[in-house]
């Protein structure tokens, strides 16, 4: 047998095979998948080959692998037949791994000992001619299995979890997410860059869609924050260093001393941990609004009758609408500033502006009711709930939109002129006015480089933090026990904010309640009779879970920090780093029987 | 006459356009005349335009870009323009007085009729050295700035303020061409063409380091379009600039005049030189600099680029340079300064016929500069 070839060969490599088995005793599974694959590959056929394959004791076709039947099938085959190896071909192993490992495993065959044959997305889906399809699937299959011959029984381990979250940015989104994890009964540190909890919102006057007054939510909720007996409220602290892994981390926070507290500000907690231990952490930095001065057309900084929404909203809560000492009576609003802008590296919309100039528009129209309200628009995307209606009662309010996207802005006398095309009319007007606010859009804050770089958190094109997944991962990050809260995401308004931030909390209360993490073996392991210590593979990885050991000269990897991904075993120069479940011999066997 | 309209809408992206009316809401003629490029995209996407030969207002594009600068999706709007321009061009629908400076372009390497033999005549008793002799610098006039008896004391005083600061510098005389900035912008891509195989090879084989043009319409097209290989293009305000912060061009004298300074467009808003000029015309001694409302990436064209030069336009009432001599005026300036031909040109001719003559002078900044030497 190649086997007992390579145990001879290598000792250290095979030792834990030649140890524990005899002689591999495979069971093939090929799944239909209703139609899927069966239409395009000749499953029986593959069935008929796979009996063939050395070491395949039993195999067999069914119309769904994943359902309960087909698990049974497993399950009995391998506790009947004695099996202590399974091959699923099937779809992508990210579909169903962890469902027939599962199935293996009730039957008594180590987890580890399953590999899948991806003969429906790699196969079945993208080609038509059904022999070829068919012979494709046979060396998928005959690949599975030369591999599955070769695999080793691996032990998932269990750590041990810190309880306790560190929540980074004390806005709307971090006080959430902090509150709901102190609900739970674990500690909740919130790390605030500036003197005061609260965040935007703290700015807003009033909110959308019913222009109620934020502060009648917002203080309440600052001051159960600050009650909470499971918080710790960090003001004027920055992240400094970040270490460990899912369940857990060491963060490093440093505080200044807050010496210049302004009257009505609240006054941090006294207890100032310098490292915080703890099993997970939120990101909730949120956002900058956009600076105007970037498009300079529209004359920000240059004309007092410019203003943006930010600063509307200060002085509609101060009720200091005048220009130059006077009210104004003509007001108009320039959406879309530094949003839905390639030029700018902004494509994306920020999702809040168009509600947020219906609010401040209605109140302006309640304000001065003698004055002209304009809204220039190239779309108005007023959605969510109450959004459309929010809308239609700014119409009804008398706030007139216009369809244009504002060119220019420029002085006539004492007042500004936009320059715009009436796209519905097909004019181009010069629109005087006495106030115009630009509604700007969302951008990310300039520090999300410093935290993406502390966390190992990648960021989408656009700058904002990037989720595991579009669809099924919103909160969760690349890196495990890290999660996403509000506009640090993308820009989202506030009932999202909550809602994201309501799911980053459970999702890190997730490793905190069970009290335990996982940790996959399939993970890089090193052989220190071979390690010559030399540190390349601690440069090479990209989540730093190799390192010297100072003492031996020997270098070790962190098994819950290693993910797998192999490029430290074909760095290393003495070939000392294996990584388990790829190694070199069954990685090997796998391509030489896909080429036979 | 048919418009290959899915050429056009690949070629420049169409596809990207939104339909805001950004474009057509900065055009600076779009209040005055027909021309909506916004629309022209709309129709163009629909396949629904129609005959390019009976829009005379596609020849009051002045090419300013402003269209192009402001556009959120980096669709190219007046690229449509240049595209449907071509179109007629090539379909011989162009106005006479347009045929006419290309052909002059074509035969003797300048649109304004004059003879080529005649190119170098502004440098007489100069003694400009040739370039084809080799040299580090090359002086590159404008077709306006050699032949535009308005314009020729501007150049001369560049050569002026380049040896007093001991520059070293040759030009092409009587070989120079055509830059074919506005060649390409009516749409005469075959000449522009011709014009930049014939000229590439040219500039080059002098061996200079670095091209200082007259005008930003040259500045525009050999810095952009022309690919030369290691030559660096500027535009003579961005040299003046350099030398006058290498502390090589001292002033001697003193110009006791409020200035003001109208941003040409192709070299503003087109290549971002907003502060080189201003900074030139504020080191020179006594003049008090003042500003108009509309400047840097809202500065109001003059309306003769693009093939204006050479085109009346369909709008002959409100002029763009009109109403610029009134901004100008406004700020109590007495010399509105400009650093293009095109512009020194147009609101020349603005300050004469909006009788401001007596409160106002228009002025190249090389001829500021030299009073002060």
């Amino acid at each position: 047998m190649r086997i007992t070839e390579h145990a001879t060969r290598n000792t250290y490599h095979t030792m834990e095979y030649v140890t524990m088995e005899s002689k591999p005793r495979i069971g093939v599974y090929i799944c239909h998948c209703g139609t899927n694959i069966a239409a395009t590959v000749d499953v029986a056929a593959v069935v008929e080959f796979a009996k063939t394959l050395p070491g395949v004791v039993v195999a067999r076709h069914y119309t769904y692998m994943c359902s309960e039947p087909g698990q049974a099938l497993i399950k009995e085959d391998s506790k009947a037949l004695g099996l202590n190896r399974v091959v699923v071909a099937s779809c992508s192993p990210r579909m169903h791994e962890p469902t027939f490992r599962g199935a293996a495993e009730r039957g008594g065959v180590n987890r580890y000992r399953l590999e899948m044959a991806n003969i429906r997305e790699q196969c079945s889906w993208v080609h038509r001619d059904r022999a070829s399809a068919t012979l494709k699937a046979k060396a998928l299959v005959a690949s599975a299995v030369a591999k599955a011959a070769r695999l080793e029984p691996l032990e998932e381990r269990q750590v041990g979890v810190t309880p306790g979250v560190v929540v980074i940015g004390g806005g709307i989104a971090g006080m959430i997410a902090a509150l709901d994890v102190a609900d739970a009964g674990f500690p909740a540190y919130l790390v605030e860059k500036s003197d005061r909890l609260g965040g935007r919102v703290a700015d807003l006057y009033r909110t959308f869609p019913d222009l109620e007054p934020a502060g009648e939510w917002l203080e309440p909720l600052i001051e159960r924050v600050q009650s909470h007996p499971n918080v710790t409220v960090l003001l004027n602290s920055l992240v400094t260093e970040v270490s460990g892994y899912v369940g857990n981390f060491e963060v490093k926070v440093s505080s200044s001393p807050n010496d210049h507290l302004e009257p009505g500000t609240l006054k941090p907690e006294t207890r100032n941990p310098e490292t915080i231990q703890a099993g997970a952490i939120i990101i909730a930095t949120g956002y900058n609004p956009f600076d105007p001065h970037g498009k300079p057309e529209f004359g920000y900084g240059r004309y007092p009758q410019v203003v943006t929404t930010v600063e509307m909203e200060r002085r509609l809560a101060a009720g200091d609408l005048a220009v130059e000492g006077k009210a104004p009576r003509d007001i108009a609003f320039i959406k879309c500033v530094g949003s839905r802008d390639v030029q700018l590296g902004h494509p994306y919309c920020s999702r809040v502006c168009c509600q947020v100039c219906a609010k401040q528009a209605q109140l302006l129209r309640k304000a001065l009711p003698d004055a002209r309200v304009t809204v220039f628009y190239m779309d108005v995307r007023t959605f969510g709930k109450r959004g459309e209606e929010s809308f239609d009662e700014a119409r009804r309010a008398g706030v007139r939109y216009q369809r244009g996207n504002v060119s220019e802005v420029y002085r006539r006398g004492e007042r500004v002129v936009l320059r715009v095309e009436d796209t519905l009319l097909g004019r181009t007007l010069e629109h005087e006015a006495d106030l115009v606010v630009l509604a700007v859009g969302m951008e990310p804050r300039e520090d999300t480089g410093d935290i993406a770089a502390l966390l190992k958190v990648p960021r989408s094109a656009d700058g904002f933090f990037l989720e595991a997944h579009p669809k099924l991962g919103p909160v969760d990050t690349a890196m495990d026990g890290v999660f996403l809260a509000g506009c640090c995401q993308g820009p989202k308004d506030i009932p999202d904010t909550v809602a994201q931030a309501k799911a980053a909390a459970s999702s890190a209360l997730i490793p905190l309640i069970r009290g335990t993490v996982p940790v996959g073996s399939e993970t890089a392991i090193v052989d220190p009779e071979l390690c010559a210590g030399c540190g390349m593979c601690v440069q090479v990885c990209p989540f730093g879970a190799p390192s010297l050991d100072l003492l031996w000269g020997v270098s070790r990897v962190n098994a819950v920090l290693c993910k797998g991904c192999g490029a430290c075993a074909v760095t290393c120069p003495s070939k000392a780093i294996r990584l388990q479940h790829f190694t070199p011999d069954q990685v090997l066997a796998q391509v030489e029987a896909l080429v036979e | 006459m048919q418009v290959d309209v899915q050429q056009l809408m690949e070629k420049l992206d169409l596809f990207g356009c939104i339909q805001c009316g950004k474009c057509t809401g900065g055009c600076p003629l779009s209040l005055t005349t027909a021309l909506n490029v916004r629309y022209l995209i709309y129709e163009t996407l629909l396949d629904v335009l129609p005959d390019p030969g009976k829009m005379e207002e596609l020849w009051d594009c002045t090419c300013c870009f402003t269209c192009v600068q402001r556009c959120p999706k980096d669709v190219k709007p007046a690229e449509l323009i240049i595209g449907l321009r071509s179109q007629l061009v090539e379909s011989g629908k162009i106005p006479g007085t347009v045929g006419d400076a290309l052909m002059s372009i074509f035969r003797q390497g300048n649109p304004l009729g004059f003879a080529r033999e005649d190119r170098a005549a502004w440098a007489e008793g100069l003694n400009i050295r040739p370039a084809q002799e080799g040299c580090e610098t090359l002086l590159f006039t404008c077709c306006s700035s050699a032949y535009d008896v308005r314009s020729q004391p501007a150049t001369r005083a560049l050569v002026q303020a380049l040896r007093a600061a001991g520059v070293e510098f040759g030009s092409l005389g009587t070989e120079e061409s055509c830059c074919g900035n506005e060649v390409r912008r009516v749409g005469e891509a075959g000449l522009f063409e011709m014009l930049t195989e014939e000229g590439k090879p040219l500039l080059e084989s002098t061996g200079a380091r670095r091209i200082v043009t007259t005008s930003p319409h040259c500045f525009n097209t050999l810095k952009n379009e022309y690919n030369l290989s290691g030559i660096e293009v500027l535009h003579y305000t961005q040299l003046i600039a350099r030398l006058l912060e290498e502390g090589r061009l001292p002033f001697s004298g003193r110009l006791e005049k409020t200035v003001t300074y109208h941003d040409p467009c192709f070299l503003g808003k087109q290549n971002h030189v907003f502060d080189e000029p201003r900074a030139v015309l504020q080191a020179i001694p006594g003049v008090r600099f003042v500003e108009m409302d509309r400047i840097r990436e809202r500065s109001l064209c003059c309306e003769g680029g693009g093939g204006r030069m050479w085109f009346e336009g369909t709008n002959t009432e409100q002029r763009l340079a009109f109403q610029r001599v009134h901004e100008a005026a406004e700020t109590g300036a007495e010399v509105l300064a400009v650093a293009c031909p095109f512009c020194l040109a147009m609101l020349d001719d603005a300050v004469k016929v909006q009788g401001l003559s007596e409160r106002l002078k228009v002025m190249d900044i090389m001829e500021l500069v030299v009073q002060a030497l």
